[in-house]
Formats: C-alpha cells, sequence, structure tokens
C-alpha cells in the first residue's frame, strides 16, 4: 500500500467524522459516536505513521499529492506536502489528538443538552477541528495554510464557546476569534509581500528561491524582507499567543478542558511556531526581524509565567504556562534553531496535553471545581491522575532525563550560544522563566494534591478516580512526556542517529539556516561548540527547576497560608494579568471600536441624511414657493388671459352652443348661401 | 432557439407576468404557485446560457440584433461576455428563492407583489445584458419602479420614507448618467457623423481626456449611488431595513450590482483615460476604503438587526468597488467574484432576518438571545451566512476578499494595509450579532416557544449553502470564465494609459 499517495486521506478522513456528526449525529447514540469520531483520528493517525515511515524511505525526503488548482490568481493549488517538518506535525496531531478524543469519550460523558446535542456536536467539532489542523500542516502553500489557519480558529471559537448558555463562554470565544483576525491581517499582507518577493506561495518554490536569490542588505536588512517576515511573524503572534495578541488564550479556558488540552495546548497554538518554521529560508535572511521574534518570544515567556505564579484557577495556570511556554518556542525560532523550536514543540504537546488531561481528571473528581484553594490531599484520592502529573510536572520544570529538559535546556544553550542571533539577555530572560516555570507548577502540585484537603464534605465524598477512557490515554502521555525528548539529546552526551535522531531528520528543511549559521561562523565566532560552557549552564538550569520546585514546597507545603509572603503590591498587579486586559478594553473594544462606531453611525444619521433630508426640505420650500407663484401668478395671469378672452368672445359665444344640429343648420345655411351666390349672383 | 436564448432568459418573467393579470386575485395559492413557476422557468432557461457559454471566445456572445428606433440610432441589442452570464446567473437563482421564500411571508395583495418582482427580474436582466447604452438606460429605470413599489407597499413601518429616499437618490443619480450617456452620443455623432448607442462602437470614440473625466463623474453618480459607495449610501440602509424580507434579498443580491457592473461595463472600458487617471482612482480607491471601514464601523453599533446586515453591504460593497479600481486581474476577478458572494452571503442573512421577522415581528437586536437553544438548525444556518460573510475560507467569502487584496496590494500597498482591517472588524461585527441574537440563555419569554425551521425554509437556504461552499472549495470555473472579459478590460485601460504615457 502506497500511503504517500495517500496524505489527503490524512485529513478527510476527521472531515468525514465530522460531516457525519453535524449532519446526522443526532440520531446517533453516544456509543457510536464515540467509535466513529475517535476512529477517524485513529484511522488518519495509522495513514501518517504509514506514510512517514515510507517518507524515511525516500532519497529527497518530500512529497507532494496535488488535489486540483485553487486560486489561479495566486497560482496555488489544494495540494499536500509531507516532508520531515510536516511529518513531525501530523503524527502529534493525529496521535494526541487520538488521545485526546478517547479521554473526551470519558470527559464528556455525562454531557446532555438538547437531544444530547453536546454529545455529537462536541465530537463533530473536535473532528472538524483536526481536519483543519491537519490540512494547516499538511498545506503545500500559503493559502492553504492560512484556510487551517482560520479553520482551526473557527472551530476553536466553537469549542471555547462549546456552553453557549454562559454569556463567559460566548465572549471568550469572540475575544480568541477577533484576536486572532488582527494577527490574521498580518498573516494575509505578509502572503502578498511574499509573492511579489519570490513569485509563489507554494512552500517549495519561495524556499528556492528565497535560498538561491542573492538580496542586497537594502532587502533583508529592515527592507522589504524584514517586512514580510515581521507581517508573517504578526500572524504567528495572533494564532500561538504572544505579546501583544495572547489574551485570548487565558479566556479560551471556558471551553471543555479536552478542547484546552487538544486545541489550546498540544496543537492549534503552535501553529505559529511552525508557520515561522516553515518559513526558516525567509527568516534566515532578515536579522532584525528574527531579533524580533526572539526578543517578543523571551518576552512573553517571562511575562506569562509571572502571571501564572499567582492564579488560583488550575487551569489558568496552565493557560497561562502554555502562552509562557510558546514563548520559547519564538525563542528558539527567533535565535535560529528553527529545529529546537519544532522540538520543544512537540515535547511540550505531550507534557502540556497531559497536564491539562490530569487537571480534567481533578476537576472531574472535584465535581467541576477549578480553584486551587478549594483543593488539597487529593493524591491518594486519585493516584493515576496524581502519578502522571508529577511526571508531566517534572517534565516541564526540566528534570535531567525527561523531556522537557532537553528541549528547554536546547533551546536556553542556542540562546547564549548561537552565532550572531544568540544573546546573553535573552537567556537571562529564559533562566528566569525556567526558574518561575518550576515554581509556578509545583505550586499547583502542592497546592492540589498535597497538604490538608480544604473542599467541602460533599465534593470530599465525592472525589474518585476517572475511568479507564481518560487514564489511559493519561498513563500514555506520561510515557510520552518521558522518552520523548530522547531523540533530541545535546551533542555533550554523545553523537549518534537515535540520540539527534530528530535533528538530523530536520535538517533538510532548515538547511538554509544551518547556511546562515555557518556564514556567520566564519567570521569568527568560536562558541560555536564551548563544551565546558554547555555543561556550566545546564547545572544552572537544573539548579534553577530544583530551586523553583523547593521554593514552591516550602512556601505551599511548609508554610501555613497565612504566613506565605504576600508580595507587596506586585501580587494584586500579576493576579489582575498587569491589567492588560482593561487597557485593551479602555482603548480598542470601548475607545476605538465603540466610540469609532457611535461618531460615525451619528455621522450617517446627522450629516449625512441631514444633508439628503435637508435637499429635500430646501426642494418642499421650492415647491411651495412655486405654487404660490403658479397659483396666483402664472394662473392669475391665465385666468386674466381666460377672463379677458371670455370678455371679449362675449359676443361670439352664442355661436359656440356645442349643440350638433345647430352646427348642422348653420353648415346648411353655409352651403346653401355659397350656392346661392353662384346661382343668382353669376 | 440558441439564437434567441437571451431574448427568451429576458422575457420569460414576462409572459409571466401577462398570465399572472389574468387570474383571478382570491385565488391567492394559484397566484402564489404561478409567481414561482414563472421564476423557476426563469431560472431554467438560464441554464442553457451558462452551459452553452464559451469561456476561451473573446467578446460577446449570444449576440441579438434589431433596430429599435432607427432615427435615433437606438438598437435592440444584447449579448453577453462571462461577466454578464454570472450577473445573469445570480438574478435568475436569486430571484427564484426570494419569490420561493415570499410564500408565507406576503399575504396581502399578493398578485401585485410577484406581478412587480417578475417585471423587476426582466429589468435586471436587461440591465445585465444590454449592449446598447440607451436599452441599458431604459432598463435601469424600470428596476427602480417595481423596487419602489415593493418597498412602499410591502414594505415597515417607514416604508413611504425609505421608498421616496430610495426612488429620488437613484433617479437622481440616474439622470446624471443619462446626461453622461448622451454626451457621448453626441460627440460619437460629432466625430462620425452617426448616431448610435451602441458600447462596441462607442467604445472606439477618442475622447480627450478632460472630458472623459466630465462623463466620468456623471457616470459615476449614476453607479455610486447604486453600488451604494460613501458618501452616497444613506438610502441603502432605510430600504433594506424597510423592505419585506424578499425586496432586501434582491436589493443586496442583485439590484447593487447593478451599480459595479456598471463601472466593469462602461466607465472602465469607455473612459479608459480617466479611469486610470491618477486622481480618480484614487479618489474612488479611497472612497471604497472608507465605505469597508466605515460600513463596519457602523455595523458594529446598530441595535436593528436588518440595519446592521444593511450596513455590512456598504463595507462588502467597498471592497468590490476597491478590486474594480486596483485595475488589474486579480482585483477586477475578485471583484465580481465578491459581488456573488455577496449576493449569496447577504442574501442569506437577509433571510434569516427575515425567518425570525415572521415569528416575532421585531427586528431588535435586544429583543433576541439564546435563540440557538430554541432553534438550534436555525442557529447553524445563521452561523453559515455569518462565516461566509466573514470571508472565511472554504467558503465563498473568502476567495472573493483575498483575490480583491491581492489586486489592491499589488495596485498599492496601502490600500491592502487599510482594507485589510475590513477583515477584522467584519468578523467583530458579525460575532458580536451571532453572540447577542443566538448565544446566551432564552432571557426573553416570547422567544421560548418560536419553531425551528420549517422545509420551505430550508428549501431556500440549501442550495445557498451548498453555492457558498462549492465557490470557496473550488472557484476555478468562476475564474476561468472572468479571464477573458477581465483581461480585455484591463488591457483596454492599461493600453491606453500606456499610449498616453507615450505620447508624453
Amino acid at each position: 500500500m502506497n500511503f504517500l499517495d495517500l496524505i489527503w486521506l490524512i485529513p478527510i478522513l476527521p472531515l468525514c467524522g465530522a460531516a457525519i456528526m453535524l449532519l446526522f449525529g443526532r440520531n446517533l447514540s453516544k456509543t457510536v459516536v464515540s467509535i466513529i469520531c475517535p476512529g477517524a483520528v485513529l484511522g488518519s493517525f495509522i495513514l501518517s505513521l504509514g506514510a512517514v515511515i515510507q517518507l524515511a524511505g525516500l532519497k529527497e525526503r518530500t512529497h507532494q499529492v496535488v488535489l486540483f488548482e485553487w486560486l489561479p490568481q495566486l497560482h496555488v493549488d489544494f495540494g499536500y506536502l509531507l516532508d520531515p517538518l510536516s511529518s513531525v506535525m501530523i503524527l502529534v496531531v493525529t496521535g494526541i489528538g487520538f488521545l485526546i478524543h478517547v479521554y473526551a469519550t470519558g470527559y464528556m460523558a455525562h454531557e446532555h443538552g438538547p437531544r444530547h446535542g453536546g454529545y455529537y456536536r462536541f465530537f463533530g467539532y473536535l473532528n472538524l477541528f483536526v481536519f483543519f489542523m491537519l490540512t494547516l500542516v499538511l498545506a503545500n502553500n500559503y493559502p492553504l495554510l492560512f484556510v487551517g489557519w482560520e479553520g482551526v480558529g473557527l472551530c476553536s471559537y466553537l469549542l471555547i464557546g462549546f456552553y453557549f448558555h454562559k454569556k463567559s463562554a460566548g465572549d471568550a470565544g469572540k475575544k480568541a476569534f477577533i484576536v486572532n483576525r488582527i494577527g490574521d491581517a498580518g498573516f494575509i499582507l505578509g502572503m502578498f509581500f511574499l509573492f511579489q518577493v519570490t513569485g509563489s506561495l507554494r512552500f517549495t518554490e519561495v524556499t528556492d528561491a528565497l535560498r538561491s536569490a542573492r538580496f542586497g542588505p537594502e532587502v533583508t536588512h529592515f527592507g522589504i524582507l524584514s517586512l514580510t517576515a515581521l507581517l508573517l511573524f504578526i500572524g504567528a503572534t495572533g494564532k500561538s499567543a504572544q505579546l501583544p495578541l495572547y489574551v485570548w488564550l487565558p479566556d479560551a479556558m471556558e471551553g471543555p478542558t479536552p478542547v484546552s488540552a487538544l486545541i489550546h495546548a498540544a496543537t492549534m497554538v503552535t501553529a505559529g511556531v511552525y508557520m515561522c518554521a516553515r518559513s526558516n529560508a525567509l527568516f534566515a535572511l532578515t536579522p532584525e526581524t528574527s531579533h524580533i521574534v526572539a526578543a517578543v518570544g523571551a518576552c512573553t515567556a517571562i511575562f506569562a509565567a509571572s502571571i501564572g505564579l499567582v492564579q488560583n484557577d488550575i487551569k489558568r495556570v496552565l493557560a497561562y504556562s502554555t502562552v509562557s511556554q510558546l514563548g520559547y518556542m519564538f525563542l528558539a525560532v527567533g535565535v535560529g534553531a528553527y529545529w529546537v523550536g519544532v522540538f520543544h514543540l512537540y515535547t511540550h504537546a505531550f507534557f502540556k496535553a497531559l497536564l491539562f488531561l490530569g487537571a480534567g481528571s481533578v476537576i472531574h473528581a472535584m465535581s467541576g471545581e477549578q480553584d486551587m484553594r478549594n483543593m488539597g490531599g487529593l493524591r491518594n484520592k486519585i493516584p493515576i491522575t496524581f502519578g502522571t502529573m508529577f511526571i508531566a510536572s517534572l517534565a516541564i520544570a526540566g528534570i535531567p532525563g525527561l523531556s522537557g529538559f532537553f528541549s528547554k535546556d536546547e533551546i536556553l544553550w542556542q540562546t547564549w550560544s548561537a552565532p550572531e542571533l544568540g544573546s546573553k539577555v535573552l537567556w537571562v530572560v529564559g533562566f528566569l522563566t525556567a526558574l518561575m516555570t518550576a515554581f509556578y507548577m509545583w505550586r499547583l502540585m502542592f497546592l492540589t494534591f498535597f497538604g490538608e484537603p480544604r473542599m467541602d464534605e460533599k465534593t470530599k465524598h465525592h472525589i474518585h478516580e476517572s475511568p479507564k477512557a481518560m487514564t489511559i490515554p493519561l498513563m500514555v502521555l506520561a510515557g510520552g512526556s518521558v522518552v520523548a525528548g530522547w531523540i533530541g539529546m545535546p551533542k555533550v552526551f554523545g553523537e549518534n542517529g537515535f540520540m539527534q535522531g530528530l535533528e538530523h531528520w530536520l535538517a533538510p528543511v532548515f538547511e538554509s539556516g544551518k547556511e546562515v549559521a555557518h556564514a556567520a561562523a566564519e567570521h569568527g565566532a568560536a562558541a560555536h561548540h564551548d563544551t565546558t560552557m554547555e555543561w556550566v549552564l545546564m547545572g544552572v538550569s537544573i539548579g534553577a527547576a530544583l530551586s523553583g520546585i523547593f521554593l514552591a514546597r516550602h512556601i505551599y507545603l511548609r508554610m501555613k497560608a497565612e504566613d506565605r509572603p504576600t508580595g507587596g503590591f506586585i501580587y494584586p498587579v500579576l493576579l489582575n494579568k498587569w491589567y492588560v486586559d482593561e487597557l485593551y478594553d479602555f482603548l480598542f473594544v470601548n475607545g476605538l471600536s465603540k466610540g469609532g462606531g457611535t461618531l460615525m453611525a451619528k455621522f450617517d444619521t446627522n450629516v449625512i441624511d441631514g444633508g439628503v433630508n435637508g435637499t429635500a426640505w430646501l426642494t418642499r420650500m421650492v415647491s411651495r414657493i412655486s405654487m404660490w407663484y403658479d397659483t396666483w401668478i402664472v394662473d392669475g395671469l391665465v385666468n386674466l388671459t381666460a377672463f379677458t378672452v371670455r370678455a371679449l368672445s362675449f359676443p361670439v359665444r352664442f355661436l359656440q352652443t356645442g349643440f350638433l344640429q345647430s352646427y348642422a343648420l348653420v353648415f346648411m345655411a353655409g352651403v346653401l348661401g355659397i350656392f346661392g351666390y353662384f346661382w343668382w349672383g353669376r | 432557439m440558441q439564437e434567441h436564448l437571451l431574448s427568451i432568459i429576458l422575457f420569460t418573467p414576462l409572459v409571466g407576468v401577462l398570465v399572472l393579470m389574468f387570474l383571478p386575485r382570491s385565488q391567492k395559492t394559484l397566484v402564489r404557485l404561478w409567481a414561482n413557476i414563472s421564476a423557476a422557468a426563469g431560472l431554467l432557461v438560464s441554464i442553457p446560457l451558462i452551459v452553452n457559454f464559451n469561456r476561451n471566445a473573446d467578446g460577446m456572445q449570444f449576440v441579438e440584433r434589431m433596430e429599435w428606433i432607427p432615427s435615433l440610432g437606438v438598437q435592440y441589442l444584447i449579448g453577453v461576455d462571462g461577466i454578464s452570464v454570472l450577473m445573469v446567473m445570480l438574478t435568475t437563482i436569486m430571484g427564484f428563492l426570494a419569490i420561493f421564500s415570499s410564500w408565507d411571508a406576503v399575504k396581502d395583495r399578493e398578485k401585485e407583489y410577484y406581478a412587480m418582482f417578475l417585471i423587476q427580474q426582466t429589468g435586471m436582466i436587461g440591465v445585465f445584458i444590454s449592449m446598447d447604452f440607451l436599452l441599458f438606460y431604459v432598463f435601469w429605470e424600470m428596476v427602480l419602479v417595481p423596487m419602489y413599489f415593493i418597498i412602499g407597499v410591502w414594505g415597515g413601518p417607514r416604508k413611504l420614507y425609505a421608498a421616496i429616499k430610495f426612488f429620488l437618490y437613484t433617479l437622481a443619480g440616474g439622470v446624471m448618467m443619462l446626461l453622461g450617456i448622451l454626451t457621448l452620443y453626441f460627440v460619437h455623432f460629432g466625430q462620425t457623423g452617426r448616431y448610435t448607442f451602441e458600447i462596441a462602437e462607442l467604445m472606439k470614440l477618442n475622447m480627450p481626456l478632460g472630458l472623459q473625466q466630465w462623463v466620468f463623474w456623471a457616470f459615476f453618480l449614476g453607479f455610486a449611488v447604486k453600488v451604494p459607495m460613501f458618501p452616497f449610501h444613506t438610502w441603502l440602509p432605510d430600504a433594506h431595513t424597510e423592505a419585506p424580507t424578499a425586496g432586501s434579498v434582491i436589493l443586496a443580491a442583485v439590484l447593487l450590482k447593478m451599480g459595479t457592473y456598471g463601472f466593469l461595463r462602461f466607465s472602465l472600458p469607455l473612459l479608459p483615460k480617466a479611469s486610470s487617471d491618477h486622481t480618480i482612482v484614487t479618489v474612488l480607491a479611497t472612497l471604497s476604503i472608507i465605505g469597508i471601514l466605515y460600513g463596519a464601523f457602523v455595523s458594529l453599533m446598530q441595535k436593528d438587526w436588518k440595519k446592521l446586515v444593511a450596513y455590512s453591504s456598504v463595507s462588502h460593497l467597498g471592497f468590490c468597488t476597491l478590486g474594480i479600481f486596483a485595475l488589474n486581474q486579480a482585483g477586477i476577478a475578485g471583484s465580481v467574484i465578491q459581488q456573488i458572494n455577496h449576493g449569496i452571503s447577504t442574501g442569506m442573512l437577509f433571510l434569516v432576518v427575515g425567518v425570525i421577522y415572521e415569528r416575532r415581528h421585531t427586528r431588535e437586536i435586544s429583543e433576541y438571545g439564546g435563540l440557538a437553544h430554541v432553534m438550534p438548525n436555525y442557529a447553524i444556518v445563521f452561523a453559515i451566512a455569518m462565516l461566509s460573510s466573514a470571508g472565511l475560507p472554504l467558503l465563498n467569502g473568502f476567495v472573493g476578499e483575498f483575490t480583491i487584496l491581492q489586486g489592491a496590494f499589488d495596485a498599492n500597498k496601502t490600500w491592502a494595509a487599510f482594507a485589510v482591517l475590513g477583515v477584522i472588524f467584519g468578523a467583530a461585527y458579525l460575532l458580536w450579532l451571532y453572540q447577542r441574537t443566538m448565544l446566551g440563555e432564552v432571557t426573553n419569554e416570547k422567544n421560548k416557544g418560536l419553531p425551528d425551521l420549517n422545509w420551505r425554509e430550508w428549501a431556500v437556504f440549501l442550495p445557498l449553502i451548498i453555492w457558498a461552499i462549492s465557490i470557496g472549495v473550488y472557484p476555478k470555473p468562476y475564474f476561468d470564465i472572468l479571464e477573458k472579459p477581465v483581461a480585455q478590460i484591463v488591457h483596454r485601460v492599461h493600453q491606453t494609459a500606456n499610449t498616453e504615457a507615450a505620447i508624453r
């Protein structure tokens, strides 16, 4: 079986699932729904696996399948591209997507709604999401990527607003969609610039054009290419929740927890990272934009982590953590370490999906409670959830041997050492973020699972471990959180085809990044492989992870609630998320949109329609004057004339009687008269 | 039959009206049925047109020519190119759906109502196929009258104000256009000694830039009012809001396109120098962009559901005119496709309002909320209409909007940068409307027992949804059919501009 030519089926399968759900779902039983939807994603996973294995056997590791021509004006097709980068993505999307689908069959089991509408609708949307996400990562050109990009945004909107009777859910969905649209506006313009520069929007052609052309500094340094890259990056900041467009992601937690895990942690939000990695040939040419990417990434990482330190809602902590981790990925992309960005995307997908699903399991056990201040001591009650989340928390904190350690450490090392693009300042930011990450994650763990139980009796009585449909995905993901990083070990651990497997696999996609790096290395960046330094930095970051964990343990396990440091004035600022939402509301929602809208609506009714109605009034006035003029002057004259004529015609009037007989009489008389004249007159 | 196909398409609705006049007024079902049959026949006879149209041929097809008023050089001259074919199809399809959707909605003077719609069909088709300028003008004004009555008789509370405003606004524009037409007519006589209104003949004129500019602005007033472009748009919200549902659908879907079509068929090819004149292009593009943003901003603040949709039309039509004055293949092709898309998506949005208006007799947004609970199918249809209007990929709106933006970008990057903001606000006002009407809890008792869509309503929406998806997924046939005629227009505009530059 040739899986490579069947890659179009990978997105189509979930689309069929979605179509069945949305068209006939209400007539299907829950069992059927729970077979079709996860089954469709499993089918995609198997097809993906087969295709990737066959791809590995090819010499040139790219394979395209073009279905039909789509937008002739931009010469783009509805075509799919499988290469090392997209193969990593489809495996993550379908693999983790399948696990989350399975989990959701358990989590959503109590979902009712009109005609048990919640259940099939949920899975229909979820399948639709997988379709769009796969289209996004398999597209062979930018506009088709954009189709997936907008499509996942739609599904995100639908799923955030899944509990649409709640106003907060509707608000959050709307906010997500609109904020994303702001980024999309940049993305659209970026695509046009790219088309102008390279004459194509197909990935392979764009990359070839960018790699082969020799651009002068007027194009690459604050030039048109820098702008192009910046615009694409603006698109990425929307989808991947970076400063200043991150505000929608924390609110997106209104959606059901499996959605938070799949869409708002593991897959959709990483689309921006994927897109930048896909555009590596462009970013590699534009150092200024890359600096911006790295700086935005680092700032987002520490900014979101700072908010995560004090949140009390278990899902909110994870949401800010996701924003922060996405910042790490952009930091990697910004310093030119594209494969490392993808590496962290891939490890993060495991442990963050696991954390969210674990949190979902906790919420499930706690009868819907999300505030960690009302939890505590859960570790014995829900041991599987605890155990798996424990592993994930170690992984995200960066404890050696687990997946998060390898990817995060590689990002920090690249930030420190990358020639030309690397930066010691950004390393410090990344380092501090690592410290904060370990702290807030373990604050979450200690508050939730350790210490005295703080929930009320009814909830306490009800606490139970989740069903197998939920715990098995947790365990699988826990396994992944441990081993996923082993294919991207640092070279100081030893070099072979397995330990640097991911880097080698992705190498052909990121060639150009290398070229730039080599070029830079030529003029004297000797730090390229400073082994001692790498060990030292690794030690330092492990130290940060451990101190974060122990600090959290000290404060949240050892200290009593009232003894804990209050943090002074900074605490309310962090708790209120630096007041960014309030600022945006003031400036953009109420100021620009509502203010501008009201102003323009007033302009319409008062100025333009005022003019129109004014003209009408003027016309009416003129008509009135004309009427007066007509009645008294014109008609007066006419009547006067008539009167004169009447007066003058007084004698003749008796002739004009209107009676046919009199006319006939006169006529006859006339005829006789003429006859008489001729008869007697001659 | 082939050689008179266009005439058959043109007059089928009128034949329907003739028979309709002899039907007894009391037989309401019969009247409705006959009106639907006539509209369906109008749609059916237009199918051979799209089937037999040769998209690889240059120039006009299915041409019919007859003397009409020989002494004035007026001919009955009709024909179609790719642009016209699409517009005719839009008219016959939307016309049928509009008439079909009125079945339950109109319960008063049905006979006149349907007669007006059918007469209007003929008028609109005539506009899109006339290749003689005076014939065009006759059809152009002919459309005005039925719509005036539709708004004025079957409209809402402020129907008289709206109807008269609509009539006077468009009539004023139309008169200016007539002056422009007559100028061309006499200039042509001066140059050749022959009186004619034939467009192909008038295109051969050699007019100095100054005169072209005057005529351009005269045409502009006629077309810009119809589109409507900012600042001539204020008749639109009133007319739309007060018109009965089917009237709004036709008004948005087809009538407005007469304006954009006018620019494409007359302004650009007849006045290429003026149309590519830097000042004129800048003014037109600026007005378009103002329309895009202005329409979106005002939509945001509307409290009336229907008025919101009406203002969204201003925004969308801004995209269409921007595409036209990008004066390149992408811009114009995108514009024509967007005109069709706007017909589909805004048509759907008006039908959506109509469905709820029929049930609740109010258009106040604040009267609603949580309708998705009581009318789930309705919520789905509305969502699709909204997304199609907001330009979500794989639905129709995206293809047009994106291609127009590409064209605008090629013409002037600043235009694209401003126009792209419309994409953001478009999502904002629609999503907010959706949230306020569909989501949340059902707060108003009156909304609790509302019935969901019935089969007739489904039958109206379903073809539109399928059409929307088909354009979004596979727009190539539309681009193919437009390639030749658009290339011709672009060539004509740029060729003149180039020779002009060469002479200088």
